[in-house]
């Protein structure tokens, strides 16, 4: 089976061709870097995205967070569920954790000084 | 805060940040930041999704990340910032009026000047949407604003007009936080937001984008109850009997970024009507000596990596007007040719040192062209591009020897191949 599919990487949105045998890639055209082949082969077998959100603060005011790495793309919105419960307390830097493992073993973080 | 400055620098976002640094490493240290938020940072703080950066750090980094990238060099220089503090006017000699609850109003008198004050987004009003003025019309920025900064959600079912990457973002952006949104309508028959953004932003959460359409009405009389959408002809006028109803509480605007040249209007510095950003020689110079423009205040970039750059630029510029090193110019203008909507700079000095890098858009979809510069007949360099559209910027690498050759005005030109 083949799909066409819209590379997030980079601005540039490679359009990449994957063809399917088996819930495998085995094909990859389209692509322009080693991001964007890791991407398709990703894409075809388990997709999965980085989630940005806020986090509220203790003080009322929100920090910016994302997860570290990309969270299988079916589990978004059980994750927006967990950071809209989610508080944190200041002060917070980049990079601090603020769920731990919030899917599978990724972790949520801060992506602002607060 | 003193009352005289180096350099001062109108805008603390990704432009005034890296413009600031680089005129520092470039040797001149007595500098000021006003920013008119309570940070630095500027649009970068509530562009809390990722990927910025790539070209620049080559990894994806959100919005307040890259900020903070700079911020932090800012602070390690320990450079001058007076946050909350508005800029009321310029003058040609270089003096800076601001207000701000600290010292009221004040002014400052600067030897080089550097504008980094970004853009505003087209607002209903410039489109003249049909319609009463219900509560529930927000520009995309604005509701992005509200969501990341503020923490409230605008609306819970919404039509998005206009498929820019802001409003493609919130289309995102305001799923997540449970909104239904029904539509984003694009007046053009292509989207002017990144392919990756239809992808992540729309297609992950199906969003449906109708090319082609746009909203001819706005119902609700306290607050917004639904929209009409209808599609449009070749020329871009509704077409009866294509009219498509949604109700919805909230309708967000997409549709463009205007440069926020009030300031650099007040000083007399000549603005092209193509940009609606000052006109600039190649080192981010205005027509008033010592008043140098980067970043969003005088081109709408794509990516803020390019931003960053061409602030770089101006602040080393700024840094050596300052130093003293400056001389008689020499000069020829940079010609929009056929398909060509603007090119920055639009002036050239002969004599400045250094290759330079042209950015300029197309005025529409080009297949299979050629991207000439030339001077009167002689070509000066061409390149072969697969496909040019307007809302991505394209380059030209010009040779300084070439322009310092060039008898007169350089012109830009896009042509499709038979």
């Amino acid at each position: 089976m083949k799909t066409s599919l819209t590379c997030i990487e980079c601005p540039i949105g490679c359009q990449i061709e994957v063809e399917v045998e088996n819930g495998k890639p085995v094909s990859i055209t389209g692509y322009s870097c080693p991001r964007g082949k890791a991407y398709a082969e990703s894409e075809v077998i388990c997709p999965r995205r980085v989630v940005t959100s806020t986090v509220k603060a203790t003080d009322g005011t929100l920090v910016p967070v994302k997860t570290e790495r990309p969270v299988k793309k079916s589990d978004i919105f059980a994750v927006m569920q967990k950071i809209n419960k989610a508080t944190v307390t200041l002060p917070v830097k980049i990079g601090d954790i603020v769920v731990e493992n919030i899917s599978e073993d990724i972790h949520l973080i801060a992506t602002g000084n607060a | 805060m003193k009352n005289a400055y180096d350099i001062v620098i109108i805008g603390g976002g990704p432009a005034g940040l890296a413009a600031a640094i680089a005129a520092y490493d470039a040797g001149v240290k007595d500098i000021l930041i006003l920013e008119r938020e309570d940070r630095l940072g500027g649009i970068l703080n509530q562009c809390i999704h990722n990927g910025f950066g790539l070209t620049r750090f080559k990894e994806s980094l959100s919005g307040p990340e890259y900020a903070a990238r700079f911020i932090d060099e800012v602070e390690k220089r320990a450079i001058e910032v007076l946050t909350q503090t508005t800029v009321l006017s310029l003058t040609k000699d270089k003096t800076v009026t601001a207000i701000n609850t600290e010292y009221g109003v004040f002014t400052v008198q600067a030897k080089a000047v550097v504008l980094a004050m970004g853009c505003r987004e087209r607002s209903r009003g410039a489109l003249n949407v049909a319609g009463s003025r219900p509560a529930g019309v927000y520009s995309a920025g604005t509701a992005q604003k509200y969501v990341n900064i503020k923490g409230y959600l605008p609306g819970k079912s919404v039509v998005i007009l206009g498929s820019g990457d802001i409003g493609l973002i919130m289309a995102r952006r305001m799923t997540l936080e449970g909104a239904k949104v029904h539509a984003v309508c694009e007046i053009m028959p292509y989207s002017s937001g990144l392919k990756r953004n239809i992808a992540q932003c729309l297609d992950d959460f199906d969003i449906p984008l109708y090319l082609n359409h746009t909203i001819t009405k706005i119902e609700g009389d306290k607050r917004v109850t639904g929209v009409v959408v209808s599609k449009v002809d070749e020329n871009r006028k509704p077409i009866k009997g294509t009219e498509m109803h949604f109700d919805c509480d909230t309708v967000l605007f997409s549709v463009g970024l205007i440069p926020e040249n009030e300031l650099t209007k007040s000083a007399g510095i000549d603005l092209s009507p193509r940009t609606r950003g000052a006109v600039v020689y190649q080192n981010r110079e205005t027509l008033v000596d010592g008043v140098f423009a980067c970043g969003n205040v005088l081109q709408v970039h794509d990516l803020v990596d390019f931003v960053s750059e061409e602030s770089e630029l101006a602040g080393v510029s700024a840094a050596k007007y300052v130093l003293g090193e400056r001389e008689e110019k020499d000069v020829i203008d940079v010609v929009n040719g056929k398909n060509v909507s603007y090119v920055i700079p639009q002036k050239l000095d002969k004599k400045a040192s250094g290759n330079v890098k042209l950015f300029f858009r197309a005025t529409g979809t080009f297949r299979n062209c050629v991207i000439t510069a030339k001077c009167g007949d002689t070509v000066l360099l061409q390149r072969k591009k697969q496909i040019v559209v307007p809302g991505e910027m394209e380059t030209l690498l010009l040779a300084q020897a070439k322009i310092a050759a060039a008898q007169g005005n350089i012109e830009i030109t896009l042509e499709e191949q038979a």
